[in-house]
């Protein structure tokens, strides 16, 4: 690596079977080339190490000779046989070397320090949104704004690109891990369980005295195996339902009873979250109304029924707790990141979790029993310091709307009045229109085809386009537009909202950069603006539709000019100051 | 059967005195056993305002010669279709037209079918004497027509076809107007307009006028039809065919324009003035412009102590539906 380069002496072949050109084989820093002795030869190579993806290389000790296997991406191999494995283990950590390092190199392009997969997630992003290619093109390519400052503000875009990438967590095995069954042989009494390390996890987080039994006796008393063993056969005393048995094979073992006996570390957990309630809530009160320790009452399961027996109440586990403690492991979700080969290790990680929840609960429920049994009354008034709200006399609003009303309407009948005839005019051109009709006859052809055919088109647009009216009044104005008008304002509606976040998130200048954007941007908008003022004189029929979706963006854009205005009027002000720089 | 709701109907005066009120139904009783559901009595409602005509863009006689044509397809589609026209003027309305009793013999000219010059000749005479009826009030200068009057006499015909006997065309009222609303008229027409509700017949209108007329869009909107306004004035034939001519059993297939949106406004019952906003008596609904102390309509007493004493303010206003 130090040196650059490697030299050695090598065989190279085409495939495993080949024997092989001898030759030397040359490694720079990014390219390996092979010369054969034989300039006649054919197999040359030139390639360079970012067309690698994989290296393998034969062990040293097996019957094998020392091979150096590279792959490309596209799965050819290609195969050195070396002289010796000390010349192959040059070889191979040169290419290790080489390889880390091409894969490292993209990412110093440009000077915006991107990586490639940024650079990708870009292309991509504006491959999948042709809107966004669209912008990309008009405001990048057009010189408006640099490549960094369009991606700034998609930031969160590219993120949720990312996080759509991490994997999946996977949550906790939703089955019942008790229902474990033994296989059995058939021919001998023995009976067989298959343990998986998942099965193991499951087990330790169901049941955390069985963790800390494990932890407790495995290396040291026990073998793993003859631990487990025990474990099933306190399973399999539990699954016959016969407590007496459980209760006398307990006595008989000191080791199995830690199974049978109910969990004193789920106890202590349960009481802890009782603790957690709504310290006003009475649960002793409840205790009353658990009537499942009555005879006849209890869940069948496996066909029989779970009927309490009191002398062994120690022994007895219900299905019920099997099935709460199952639900609450399996909404803690999987809380430990190990591997699970390791029994131990995932013991003593889960062991862990368990500890760190425990804090200082005793004065959090104080604390909520005080606030909880505060009487408002008693407390003083909470102060909100506030502003009145100020509503002008909304008659001015309304009175306001009345004389627009009545404006408009004395409008129209001005209107009228202006062209009014005196009445013999009038009747007078109306019965000779009727003669004229009478004399000249109904026109034919009545309707032109041409005028049919638009009047067609008007007709079938206008239906179209009120077809969602019931449903979204919101986009109806739009939809009412033929759609290449809509599609134009569309886009430059989204161009105004690019043109303006950038324009606002550029004050105050404070910088020449910011400076030059910001007319940029301006000269952006005021073309934009113009634009608007082309469609809606392009399309005077729709004149109304149209401005009342312009009018807003013009609105949004006139702001901006204005402050912009108003901005270079100060800096000119204060420029007779300071002439050099921006403040 | 057929005479029976003559007896009913003789001597009523709206009819066209002309006719023999026999023959009318007479021509009806064929309806007992052939009729279908696609069977149309079409009333259309012109409006012959002399002042709107004058000063429109497209000339009255090309709208005739498209009206018409329309009226001539609509007779065409079905055999058993009736076409009843009612001419809408500025003092006066009339019926100019009615398929069921005009007989189409003898008139016919070699530019006219029988329909149109019956029909024009009918036109003149009520263009006469709408014109000698304007002279009594010359100086009142209305520039809407009268298309309450109209809707009226429409409904009234079509309530006369609902009682002849249980198999009648399905009626509906086509209204092309030009004029703008009459504010004067509101009530009444709103008056006509929930009783076509409650007959069930739609009224559909085809405004050529420059605004939209808010009158013929509630009464299409509340009655069900169409309104529409077309923009094409020269092809507006091509509108009658393609939405006005089709019957309401098949309107029940097919997408009809539906009107974007509707001018709720309505006029007070003092000035006759349409407003957004005003008052409304809590009795009998009638709405006002200004704060009476009694109703006109229904003569209740408004409470007054109340106002006296609080702002202008918090008077009692209430918005109408808009």
């Amino acid at each position: 690596m130090s040196t650059g380069q490697v030299i050695k002496r090598a065989k190279y072949k085409t495939s495993v079977k080949d024997p092989g050109t001898p030759g030397v084989l040359k490694m720079t820093e990014n390219k390996i080339v092979f010369r054969p002795n034989d300039p006649s030869s054919g197999t040359k190579l030139d390639m360079e190490f970012r067309f690698i993806e994989k290296h393998k290389i034969t062990k040293e000790g097996s019957n094998k000779p020392p091979w150096l296997n590279l792959t490309n991406s596209q799965g050819q191999s290609y195969i050195f046989e070396f002289e010796s494995f000390p010349d192959l283990h040059v070889c191979r950590e040169f290419v290790g070397n080489a390889l880390a390092k091409s894969e490292d190199a993209p990412k110093v392009v440009s000077d915006e320090q991107l990586s490639t997969a940024d650079l990708q997630r870009r292309i991509k992003l504006l491959q999948e949104d042709s809107e966004l290619q669209k912008l990309h093109k008009q405001f990048v390519i057009g010189g408006v704004l640099t490549e960094s400052e369009f991606w700034a503000t998609r930031k969160k875009l590219l993120d949720i690109d990312v996080s759509r990438k991490s994997k999946q967590l996977v949550g906790f095995n939703n089955s019942m891990i008790l229902d474990t069954k033994p296989t059995s042989d058939g021919r001998t009494n023995k009976v067989t369980f298959n343990l998986t390390p998942e099965i193991k996890y499951q087990i330790f987080a169901l049941k955390p005295a069985v963790r800390q039994a494990f932890l407790k006796f495995v290396p040291s008393k026990m073998t793993e195996k003859d631990f487990w063993t025990k474990y099933f056969r306190a399973e399999y005393l539990h699954s016959t339902k016969n407590a007496v048995a459980a209760a006398a094979e307990a006595a008989e073992d000191e080791e199995l009873a830690v199974f049978l006996k109910d969990d004193e570390i789920l106890e202590s957990e349960a009481r802890r979250k009782i603790r957690r309630v709504d310290p006003t809530l009475d649960m002793e009160a409840d205790q009353g109304d658990d009537y499942t320790h009555l005879p006849d009452h209890g869940i069948f399961r496996d066909g029989s029924k779970e009927i309490s027996e009191p002398q062994h109440e120690l022994y007895r586990r219900t299905l019920s707790q099997d099935l709460n403690r199952q639900g609450a492991v399996v909404l803690e979700g999987r809380t430990v990141d190990v591997e699970l080969e390791d029994p131990r290790t995932v013991a003593e990680a889960l062991a862990r979790t368990r500890n760190e929840s425990i804090g200082n609960t005793e004065q959090g429920r104080l604390d909520r029993i005080s606030q909880m049994t505060q009487i408002e009354d008693l407390q003083t008034p909470q102060d909100h310091p506030f502003a009145p709200l100020c509503i002008k006399d909304p008659r001015d609003y309304f009175d306001s709307q009345q004389a627009n009303a009545v404006k408009t309407l004395n409008d129209s009948q001005a209107k009228f009045d202006r062209c009014r005839l005196s009445p013999e005019e009038a009747y007078g051109s109306l019965r000779k229109s009727i003669y004229k009709i009478k004399t000249v006859g109904l026109s034919d052809p009545i309707v032109s085809p041409e005028v049919a055919l638009m009047v067609l088109n008007g007709l079938t647009q206008n239906i179209s386009s009120t077809k969602s009216l019931g449903k979204n009044s919101q986009e109806s104005v739009l939809d009412r537009l033929p759609f290449a008008t809509k599609e134009e304002l569309l886009h430059h509606w989204v161009s105004s909202q690019e043109l303006l976040r950038h324009f606002w998130s550029s004050y105050p200048i404070t910088t020449p950069y910011l400076y030059n954007k910001v007319s940029k941007l301006k000269d952006a908008m005021s073309l934009l603006y113009s634009k608007l003022e082309e469609i809606k004189a392009a399309r005077s029929d729709l004149r109304h539709q149209v401005s009342l979706i312009v009018h807003p963006m013009q609105q949004a854009i006139e702001a901006a000019l204005s402050h912009y205005d108003t901005d270079m009027r100060k800096r000119a002000a204060r420029g007779a100051e300071k002439p050099n720089g921006y403040v | 059967m057929a005479s029976a709701p003559s007896k009913l109907y003789t001597g009523s005066s709206f009819f066209l005195s002309d006719k023999n009120n026999t023959h009318v139904f007479h021509s009806y009783s064929m309806f007992d056993f052939v009729i279908a559901d696609d069977v149309s009595l079409l009333v259309v409602l012109m409006d012959t305002n002399p002042f709107f005509w004058s000063t429109f863009s497209l000339q009255f006689s090309d709208f005739l010669s498209h009206v018409l044509t329309f009226l001539n397809s609509i007779l065409l589609l079905n055999q058993l279709n009736q076409v009843v026209v009612i001419a809408t003027g500025r003092n006066s309305c009339g019926y100019i037209y009615d398929s069921s009793t005009t007989s189409d013999h003898g008139l016919e000219t070699g530019t006219m079918p029988a329909l149109s010059s019956n029909l024009l000749l009918k036109l003149e005479e009520f263009v006469d004497k709408d014109e000698q009826l304007g002279k009594v009030d010359s100086e009142g200068a209305i520039a809407s027509s009268l298309l309450s009057g109209s809707l009226s006499m429409a409904l009234c015909y079509i309530q006369r076809v609902f009682r002849s006997g249980p198999l009648h065309p399905q009626p509906r009222i086509l209204c092309l107007h030009g004029s703008p609303d009459g504010p004067e008229q509101y009530v009444a027409i709103m008056n006509a307009i929930f009783s076509a509700q409650r007959s069930m017949v739609p009224i559909d209108s085809c405004y050529v006028g420059s605004n939209n007329s808010a009158f013929l869009q509630q009464a299409s909107y509340i009655t069900g039809g169409v309104y529409y306004k077309p923009p094409q004035l020269d092809g507006i034939f091509q509108y009658f065919s393609t939405i006005f001519a089709t019957d309401l059993h098949s309107r029940t297939f097919l997408r009809l324009p539906k009107s974007v949106g509707v001018d709720f406004r309505a006029s007070c019952f003092c000035h006759k003035q349409t407003i957004d906003m005003g008052y409304i008596c809590s009795v009998c609904l009638s709405i006002f412009c200004e704060h009476h102390k009694k109703c006109s309509t229904c003569g209740s007493v408004f409470g007054q102590a109340q106002a006296d004493v609080l702002s202008a303010a918090n008077r009692k206003r209430k918005t109408l539906d808009t």
